[in-house]
């Protein structure tokens, strides 16, 4: 209140040179301080509602790229052979490479049937094994080859015909002898645990073979490989390029099913958080129906009152709403990190979302209760009843 | 008098308790919804990732070399050991059937088809009907691989009917309902196959075709095994020679694939079973990820439904000032107006809670159907649990407000200068 030393009519007057808007804003502001504790819970209510509803909406778009990424380690969605059994062209993994991006992986194997000194068949491979490593993680390897030249890994069923006591074995292609030393062994449990694989070079230099199949490992969803593969065909007419239908179906139903729960998680939790607020907002403002029927007995007119609680309900529901982002995306980044060992990517496009259905849950939950009042007479609230 | 003030406060307030009723309604059957969601997430997409296929391979013992390239078997179909098919309907015998899904034996061979030449043949199942003692069962490829897709009929598996790859028929312009002769025989194709493998360029055939084909009965190549499986840990990996026995029994009666292998091994003679690392090694981080998330969201969700529950709570008292001023003015002590809300509180929570189970357990079974299209269902154990929890967080929510109403002053209260 003013100083005793000034007189109520320069009080008057100094207030009646402010725009009219002033004691709306006061109005707002004094509400909110007077009863701290009211304020801040309903506040509260609403900060975590629009955390929850920020980790929930974060969590379900990025949930989606980061199993995305689990998937991947079922190596290859995609196979290029060639047609005629010729070998692809040189430069082909270049351009395929070029074709499916940094974040992809291609891997080339070329196959042979060599023999061993006392006369076996084994299927010979020559590969990448930095891209091995990457592409194929569930191959069990006790050492890889290193970068030398005449190392090789050998499967474990091969293992025990060409070199059963580890060690130096020789292999023959067309007449031209290869001597190799075993630097592990290989376990798949598939076709693999029957070859031998050495790298590209020795491979080239020994058979003469192009490589003859790139595997290729292709994030994105199913549209994006769907294109990746379309692009690849038409660069590249010499080979056939085909989806693993294993692995691609095998992720589309897994993820769409995973993608469904979480979804419907993800409404039935803000579904509960909002009312949450709906119950706190509502209790807040028939606690404060005396303010209400004083304004109304003063003169205030429906549509101030209506806009004066409106007003309130929507500054509560935005300041919530940005400081339950926040929050939100605190708790969206620890699951992440928790469950993905991978942080989540924050996505603002979803803060508008935030604000707009705070305010919406804010103004329905507050604007319903004055409804209610507003047929009551104000002299009845002001008496108790 | 105490129950009557309890019992006349639901009768006279019937608005207010409901609006609490429903609040504490909806907070247990979200909760419960989610927890029996979470509990059976992982059995769920553990069958979702069999459609990855088989995640166990069971060869003969002593088998020469595998030559296979791009999923063409270059050996010599007569060379080599093979398994035989009347042993495998004792995998139903194994401690861990239940967890079996399926299998499908392989047989390939290569038969002189006319006009294109020697071709690869695949002998298997496709939904066989077998028996194991009193137990009927079908199994094959349509459970194991479950992206073939076929184009016409399956063949049935007694019949001597063929599918054709897809290039296969594209090149001889063989459809379903055709003739193709196999080494001088007409067969009937039913369907046209495509795998997006080896086998869209192969003949399949049921499996007693291909062992005629090959002139021995019986003979079975290799088998896929589809398993659903515990994730792999620190017990999974060690080799059972080295376990003592309480920890060799554990093992044994565990799903993991190891366990499993070693059981199919004891009942398929001269066999060696080893798992596919493609598939059996995914499935578990896949699935561990997934039971992760869902068991941070199902604690999300009980927090908010806690704090829903108590918020409601909390209001409902707060409106009440006004009684608690008039039983305080008539002398009552503050524990009485405590354990009359409480005893309020409990009372709305029991309902409450047996209300929003029913309906959690409802919501859950939808949730299941509609998504997995199978059962979710809730253990009754969970009935106590849940009942607890409401009646908790309800006490939680009402305590902060109570102890504020009793120490109001009951002057302003009956005032009603709040």
């Amino acid at each position: 209140m003013s100083a005793p030393s000034v007189s109520p009519h320069t009080v008057v007057a100094r207030r009646s040179d402010r725009p009219h808007t002033s004691m709306f804003v006061r109005m707002l502001i004094r509400a909110a301080l007077l009863r701290r504790g009211r304020a801040a819970s309903a506040l509260l209510a609403m900060v975590v509602a629009a955390a929850v509803a920020t980790a929930m909406l974060n969590l379900y778009v990025d949930v989606q790229a980061k199993l995305r990424k689990e998937f991947r380690n079922y190596g290859a969605n995609i196979v290029m052979v060639d047609k005629e059994g010729q070998g692809l062209p040189a430069g082909t993994l270049e351009t395929v490479r070029q074709i499916v991006g940094p974040s992809s992986l291609a891997v080339p194997f070329s196959y042979v049937v060599a023999r061993t000194t006392d006369g076996q068949s084994v299927v010979v491979a020559g590969t990448d094994f930095e891209g091995v490593k990457k592409l194929d993680r569930w191959w069990s390897v006790t050492a890889w080859p290193g970068q030398g030249t005449g190392s090789a890994l050998v499967g474990a069923k091969a293992a025990s015909v060409v070199a059963p006591n580890g060690g130096r074995f020789d292999l023959s292609f067309k007449g031209h002898t290869l001597h190799l030393v075993s630097s592990g062994t290989l376990k798949t449990g598939a076709a693999e645990d029957s070859r031998i694989y050495l790298s590209l070079a020795d491979f080239e230099n020994w058979t003469g073979v192009r490589p003859s199949t790139i595997e290729i490992a292709a994030s994105g969803s199913p549209e994006e490989i769907s294109a990746t593969i379309q692009k690849l065909t038409q660069a590249l007419p010499s080979g056939e390029v085909r989806p693993v239908r294993q692995i691609m179906e095998g992720e589309a139903r897994v993820l769409g099913k995973t993608r469904a729960t979480l979804f419907i998680s993800a409404i039935l939790i803000i579904a509960t958080a909002a009312l949450c607020v709906l119950s706190t907002l509502i209790g807040w403002v028939f606690d404060r129906r005396r303010d209400f029927a004083i304004m109304k007995a003063l003169g205030g007119s429906e549509r101030l009152l209506n806009g004066f609680f409106a007003a309130e309900a929507a500054a509560l529901g935005t300041v919530g709403a940005l400081i339950g982002f926040a929050v939100g995306v605190g708790a969206a980044v620890w699951i992440g990190r928790a469950n993905f060992h991978a942080p989540v990517t924050v996505r603002f496009t979803v803060l508008p979302w935030i604000i707009a259905g705070s305010v919406a849950v804010a103004l329905i939950s507050s604007l319903f209760p004055i409804s209610l009042l507003r047929r009551v007479q104000p002299a009845m609230i002001l008496r108790g009843e | 008098m105490f129950l009557r003030l309890v019992y006349e406060s639901f009768r006279r307030q019937k608005r207010r308790k409901l609006l609490a009723g429903i609040a504490i309604t909806m907070g247990v059957g979200v909760a419960t919804a989610m927890i029996a969601v979470a509990t059976d997430i992982g059995d769920k997409i553990n069958r979702e990732l069999r459609t990855y296929g088989a995640n166990l391979v069971v060869t003969p013992q002593e088998d020469t070399l595998n030559l296979e390239i791009g999923g063409v078997d270059l050996r010599p179909p007569s060379d080599g050991a093979y398994l035989d098919e009347a042993d495998l309907p004792k995998i139903r015998g194994t401690f861990w059937h239940h967890n079996i899904v399926g299998f499908s034996p392989m047989l390939p061979v290569n038969a002189d088809l006319g006009a294109v030449g020697s071709v690869p043949v695949l002998g298997t199942y496709f939904s066989k009907g077998l028996t194991f003692g009193k137990e009927q069962f079908a199994t094959g490829v349509r459970i194991t691989h479950p992206w073939w897709k076929v184009r016409g009929d399956w063949p049935d598996d007694n019949t001597t009917d063929v599918l054709i790859g897809e290039h296969l028929a594209n090149k001889a312009g063989w459809n379903p309902g055709d003739s193709v002769q196999i080494n001088g025989q007409a067969h009937r194709v039913s369907g046209v196959i495509s795998t997006g493998g080896a086998e869209d360029n192969e003949v399949v055939v049921p499996l007693a075709l291909a062992q005629q084909i090959l002139g021995k009965p019986g003979a079975v190549r290799r088998l896929y095994v589809s398993a659903l499986t515990k994730p792999e840990d620190a017990l999974a990996r060690r080799d059972p020679k080295t376990m003592t026995p309480e920890m060799y029994d554990r093992w044994y009666c565990t799903p993991y694939v190891q366990s499993i292998a070693a059981q199919l091994q004891e009942a398929i003679p001269h066999s060696h079973a080893e798992q596919i690392r493609q598939v059996a090694q995914n499935e578990g981080t896949v699935l561990s990820r997934i039971q992760g998330l869902m068991l941070l969201i199902t604690l999300a969700a009980l927090f908010a439904s806690a704090l829903a529950v108590s918020a409601a709570m909390a209001t409902a008292i707060y409106e009440r000032r006004g009684e608690v001023g008039l039983m305080r003015a008539l002398g009552a002590g503050s524990i009485s107006v405590a354990a009359i809300f409480l005893a309020e509180a409990t009372l709305l929570a029991l309902l409450g809670g047996t209300a929003g189970f029913a309906g959690g357990a409802l919501l859950a079974g939808q949730i299941g159907r509609s998504i997995f299209n199978s059962q979710i269902s809730i253990q009754p154990v969970l009935f106590p649990f849940v009942l607890g929890i409401a009646v908790l967080v309800t006490f939680g929510g009402s305590a902060a407000a109570i102890r504020r109403a009793v120490k109001f002053d009951p002057v302003f209260a009956l005032r009603g200068e709040a």
